[in-house]
């Protein structure tokens, strides 16, 4: 179905990054393996969404190296063929349809294999996908999104809040595909407001706070060191004994959207 | 070449299908009509129709363009995440929407003239004042282009376009006339002359008008420089200085988007 392409381990080594007198990154060091979903956790600012854009190759470390299998990731865009993004909630061109999208992406990529669009049947938006963007609900354009990130079966996917805007229905969806794409052996990194939807999915848990990795493992390790039996819980856990209580009493789990205190992204 | 191509195939076929082209198509085509008709002849009407274009279409492209470039932002994160190289999807979104919105000016200019007949004595200042506008296009859009890349806030940098629009489409001429008044005794030809190349709005409005006998519209810079250059040569110049104000700020823009954390 999906153009097989080789797994891929995502290393990162000693990444840093200052922005103005802001450490966002602090010598992150981690191991991203294929056929296992990470959950990257953290509050606001802790450097989550810097860490993804550096692999992506958006943001510049000032320091450390990423490498995805034997390719590093400097300013060059070809290893980012490895890689399928499924960006929180993006305004695309209002007057591009769905199919035009992903024309452009497949021109873009100079993809020539089978696209993988098992998404555009389940979600049920092959309709949907010859209407522009900008008659599409909030929800549709979700899916959408979500379609065309899947769209080249990539060894490794990043996928950043996947089920906000989306009805409880195509968030399962979604996670089975997700399940899915685990079991080929992909690479895959996932940020969520939903604690819950994190605890199901995730088999290993990576917690930033202020730039530096302050948990990295398995879920059973995070029972194990926190004894905590919920993300929540743990989370909770990990907050205290870094010394920020406030916030970490402010949790909660099972939101989609708008938990400002406690952003899991 | 492949990639820059694609980026523009496919965001000029969002832009083409909005109204807004459209709406600034309709609106040069009205004043063009109304001024070649109503105004009494191509000769009479193009210095109206100068003023009119000199004054709108860089306010225009620069807003249009720092809008766009801030509201495809995600867009732009979305593409760069797939294997495109920064330059190239610069230059691609850079022509989607230069190209488009020249064309749209140069259409609403063009199809009333032409329609009308095209009276011969307004053909060369016709042609002029297009060649100006398109110029003029690329100019402001790579000026709000580099807005966009340079300042994070939507507000501030919308802001500050508006402020260079203002700056030297209005106040600029109104500063060197009072510099003029104030040292008329010293000989200041050639530096009026360096300070109206510093200013891309007021070479378009000689490149424009150079062509008809109106000396009396072409501010107190664009006087000097008609005595100095007299016609091709000043031509030439102003072709050239408008070429430097599109590709300069361009190519800052490009640079910085090239470096730039997103």
């Amino acid at each position: 179905m999906t153009v097989s392409a080789d797994p891929a381990t995502l290393e990162v080594r000693g990444l840093c990054k200052r922005f103005d007198s802001r450490q966002v990154l602090d010598t992150v060091d981690l191991d991203f393996q294929p056929g296992c979903i990470t959950a990257l956790l953290g509050p606001n600012g802790a450097g989550k969404t810097t860490l993804l854009k550096c692999v992506l190759g958006l943001v510049r470390p000032d320091e450390g190296t990423i490498r995805l299998g034997a390719q590093e990731v400097n300013g060059q865009g070809a290893y980012r063929e490895e890689i399928g993004y499924m960006p929180q909630l993006p305004r695309l061109p209002g007057n591009l349809t769905g199919w035009e999208m992903a024309s452009m992406l497949d021109d873009l990529r100079t993809f020539t294999g089978t696209p993988d669009e098992d998404l555009i049947d389940s979600l049920e938006v092959r309709e949907e996908m010859d209407k522009p963007f900008r008659l599409l609900s909030g929800g549709t354009r979700q899916k959408v999104n979500a379609a065309l990130a899947f769209r080249y079966g990539a060894p490794v996917m990043i996928l950043d809040e996947p089920t906000a805007g989306l009805d409880p229905l195509a968030a399962m969806t979604l996670k089975e595909k997700v399940r899915a794409e685990r079991e080929r052996g992909r690479t895959i990194l996932v940020t969520s407001h939903n604690l819950g939807e994190l605890e199901s999915l995730a088999d290993q848990v990576v917690f930033l706070l202020e730039g530096r990795v302050r948990f990295a493992g398995t879920l059973d390790s995070l029972w194990a060191d926190t004894s905590q039996t919920t993300l929540e819980g743990a989370i909770a856990e990990l907050m205290r004994r870094n010394g920020r209580r406030e916030a970490g009493a402010e949790s909660r789990t099972g939101t989609v959207e708008g938990t400002p205190s406690m952003e899991v992204a | 070449m492949g990639t820059v191509w694609k980026v523009f195939h496919y965001q000029f076929r969002d832009l083409i299908r909005g109204r807004a082209l459209a709406g600034y198509t309709l609106f040069f085509g009205a004043a063009t009509w109304g001024l070649l008709h109503l105004g009494g002849g191509p000769v009479r009407a193009l210095p109206s129709l100068a003023t009119l274009v000199i004054l709108v279409v860089p306010l225009v492209s620069i807003l249009v363009t720092t809008t766009f470039a801030y509201g495809s932002e995600e867009f732009t994160e979305l593409l760069l995440s797939h294997p495109v190289g920064r330059g190239r999807l610069f230059a691609g979104l850079y022509l989607a929407l230069t190209v488009p919105l020249a064309g749209a000016f140069l259409l609403g200019l063009g199809i009333p003239f032409l329609a009308g007949g095209g009276a011969a004595g307004g053909l060369g200042g016709m042609v002029a004042l297009g060649v100006a506008g398109a110029l003029l296009t690329a100019v402001f859009a790579s000026l709000g282009f580099l807005i966009a890349v340079s300042v994070h806030d939507m507000a501030r940098g919308a802001g500050l376009a508006l402020l260079v629009w203002l700056a030297l489409a209005v106040l600029y001429d109104g500063v060197v006339l009072v510099v003029a008044h104030q040292a008329a005794a010293y000989p200041l030809e050639r530096i009026m002359l360096a300070l109206m190349l510093l200013n891309p709005v007021d070479v378009g409005r000689v490149l424009s008008l150079m062509a008809l006998d109106v000396s009396a519209m072409l501010g107190y810079t664009g006087a000097v420089f008609r005595d100095f250059f007299g016609g091709a040569t000043g031509v030439v110049i102003a072709l050239a200085s408008l070429v430097a104000w599109a590709v300069v700020p361009a190519w800052l823009a490009l640079h910085r988007f090239r470096h730039k954390d997103f």
